[in-house]
């Protein structure tokens, strides 16, 4: 048994480490700015598209791509919150909510459109390279984008804790009016905190694509999931995003081992339900004043 | 001037005045109109509007845009042959609309064919999708011919506008099994154990069932059975449970996606096997699959649709999917095939007319579609006469293995060791 079990806890904490990816990007524009970025899912596409032709194209690995991918989702991020979201929006926070759900319907079918729906995969020389930790085979990618996770946790809570631009952010996710009054470039703010936050979303897509597919639905396999990630983990919190992503990766798979894939999902939801009845403001959250 | 009048440009004229010129003018146009309209008319060649519903978007997209081109292609060529010739070589039409993988959707866009004038229409791809899309179309007397819906289902509710003209899950089942049992006893039965793994909507579902009793039926025993959702983002679990049980042969019945990820984890958890063989396996008989997983594709075997090479038709549908930079998929081939069924029915019935189109698909007796199947003979909307045959994966080419008469290679069983 416990040559299942094994492998399955490791697999789970390296699919977990792709759901705490993928969080992370969002906890920062949905935990801490309250944006319900509807989009994150068909920004997550559109960079897996991005690594996937880089790679396909040009021959960059797609870890060399990070240093491509992750710049330009920044500037994309940045922009599209500055030049499209906040000005569609009128300030008001139901009209993010209608804004970002029609980038995300513009984004999806623009790639439908010009990739159509073609399932595209890329076959790396190191896919199949595996390491042995003892009864278990993990793919050497799993085990960099577990080791990826971990550092972009830390380097966001770096950035949130030690950085003039981290107490911005967290200043205008306490009090925008306040935090305006002392000189706080609100707008700015706020497109540097997507930016990041899509920057987040492009380096998952660089860490996921050497293991998985890109379709122009992609995107909708992990952005629920990562809002469960985020909402359990306690909004804003990185470190919640990250033991929550990990900690569903292997609920994940120890449900799907031991109840059958078909319901290894409702073992996320039914541990979200949990949590959320002993701690609503999750793991890591605050609680409201 | 009183204030009913209002001045139009540089002339006085009253809103009852205005009103009255505008209608007699409007009037004229319509007379003016209707006298010319035959004689455009006359000009004009005439059309059959055929639908077309496929998931466009949505999860099954790939396969949905891949039949909606093997449609188009038949349209095209049917057309330059000449139409339909006892319509006065009538052009076909299509009109296309997207199920957007939802049964809902494909319900609903049924009317939208209806309401467009189809005399017919093919679709969806997938037999939920089929399901509620011919539910709706028996409303209004209109025919599916179904490209793929294998669930059972589809011929079981006595609808008289459901023609599947591909082989059903139960025909695939039977044939992949006796070819199976044929391969096997040729290699000196070494497959005893299997594994299945299964997608777990309709099809995957109804196909675990049936090899569960079909299986021990050709002497071999099912060690593991594992259904998984679509989409499913991870494999490891499945694969480490086929590791453990250890099966000579292992049966994918799953989408593309799905089924690339299983093929990849596979190889990677170094799971061997003495053969991969799967029914209307998703990515088995796609050359995408081939191309961009050729070391984990190697030999994988399908039972699945697939066109007669021989035939001049296919080799020209071959060259034109090449020519469009299309993958040539069975999506491509069994939606061409149900338009040249229709086209055939179109030319019996000699009228557009639904209920005489559904007359002659009843009757039809077509063998000269693409497909490598006898005389049609729809019992109950089912082609008695469709049939699946084998493909196998040989370096970077889909070979088609079984039956003999249409086989382009010799079938390798069991696979040699991967390493």
């Amino acid at each position: 048994m416990w040559s299942l079990v094994l492998p399955a806890i490791l697999g789970g904490l390296t699919t977990g480490a792709i759901y705490a990816l993928v969080a992370l990007g969002l906890t920062l524009i949905y935990g801490v700015l309250h944006i319900i970025n509807f989009a994150h899912g068909s920004l997550l596409m559109l960079a897996l598209y991005g690594v996937y032709f880089l790679y396909a194209i040009l021959g960059i690995d797609p870890y060399l791509a990070l240093l491509i991918v992750v710049p330009v989702f920044f500037v994309l991020g940045y922009v599209l919150q500055r030049g499209v979201i906040s000005v569609f929006s009128l300030g008001k926070e139901q009209n993010v909510l209608l804004v970002t759900l029609a980038l995300a319907i513009i984004i999806d079918n623009l790639a439908l459109y010009f990739w159509t729906s073609d399932t595209r995969t890329i076959s790396l020389p190191y896919a199949y390279t595996m390491v042995e930790i003892g009864p278990a085979f993990i793919p050497l990618p799993r085990v960099i984008a577990f080791v990826a996770a971990l550092v972009a946790a830390v380097i966001l809570w770096l950035i949130m804790s030690r950085t003039r631009l981290g107490k911005a952010i967290r200043a205008v996710a306490i009090e925008k009016r306040g935090a305006e009054l002392v000189g706080i470039d609100v707008d700015h703010t706020y497109a540097m905190c997507f930016g990041i936050g899509t920057a987040c979303v492009a380096a998952a897509a660089c860490l996921l694509l050497p293991t998985f597919y890109v379709t122009p639905q992609v995107g909708y396999a992990f952005v629920l999931v990562a809002f469960t990630t985020v909402v359990l983990g306690g909004m804003g919190s990185f470190m919640g995003a990250l033991v929550s992503g990990l900690l569903l990766g292997v609920i994940e798979a120890l449900c799907g081992l031991f109840l059958g894939e078909s319901l290894g999902q409702i073992g996320i939801f039914l541990a979200f339900i949990l949590i959320l009845l002993f701690r609503p403001s999750g793991l890591f959250g605050r609680r409201a004043a | 001037m009183s204030n009913d009048e209002t001045k139009f440009g540089p002339f006085p004229l009253s809103r009852r005045g205005f009103l009255k010129v505008g209608g007699s003018g409007l009037a004229l146009t319509a007379f003016a109109g209707t006298v010319a309209a035959p004689t455009v008319l006359r000009a004009q060649t005439p059309t059959v509007k055929v639908g077309i519903l496929e998931p466009l978007t949505g999860n099954l997209a790939y396969n949905g845009t891949q039949a909606r081109a093997g449609a188009m292609f038949a349209i095209e060529a049917i057309n330059a042959a000449g139409g339909i010739k006892s319509l006065g070589g009538a052009k076909l039409e299509a009109v296309v609309a997207d199920a957007q993988s939802r049964p809902d959707v494909a319900a609903a866009a049924v009317d939208t064919l209806a309401q467009a004038g189809v005399s017919a229409f093919i679709g969806c791809q997938a037999s939920a999708l089929g399901l509620a899309s011919s539910q709706a179309a028996a409303r209004y007397n209109l025919a599916q011919v179904f490209d793929v819906g294998t669930a059972e289902q589809v011929v079981e509710r006595g609808l008289k506008n459901v023609f599947r003209f591909t082989p059903g899950v139960n025909k695939c089942t039977s044939t992949a099994l006796e070819n199976l049992k044929l391969l096997n006893q040729n290699a000196k039965n070494v497959v005893k154990t299997v594994a299945i793994v299964y997608e777990d909507g309709p099809f995957g579902s109804n196909m675990s069932k049936l090899l569960n009793e079909r299986l021990p039926q050709i002497g071999m025993t099912v060690v593991e059975n594992i259904g998984h959702p679509t989409p499913q983002r991870d494999f490891t679990n499945i694969v480490l449970r086929i590791k453990a049980a250890k099966p000579d042969l292992i049966i994918p019945s799953n989408y593309l996606n799905e089924y690339t990820l299983l093929a990849m984890t596979l190889r990677q958890q170094k799971v061997e096997a003495k053969a991969i063989y799967s029914i209307l396996g998703g990515a088995a008989s796609n050359i995408k699959f081939v191309r961009e997983h050729n070391d984990a594709a190697q030999y994988v075997m399908d039972c699945n649709h697939w066109y007669d090479p021989r035939k001049p038709e296919s080799q020209a549908l071959a060259k034109k999917t090449a020519d469009a930079k299309l993958d040539l998929t069975y999506d491509i081939m069994v939606a061409y095939a149900c338009i040249q069924l229709i086209a055939d029915s179109l030319e019996r019935a000699a009228s557009p007319d639904r209920e005489k189109l559904i007359e002659a698909l009843a009757s039809s007796t077509y063998a000269g579609s693409i497909m490598p199947y006898g005389p049609t003979k729809f019992v109950n909307g089912n082609n008695e006469a469709a049939q699946p045959v084998n493909t196998q994966i040989r370096g970077e080419k889909i070979e088609l293995v079984f039956p003999k008469e249409y086989a382009t290679a010799e079938a390798v069983f069991p696979m040699p060791p991967r390493g």
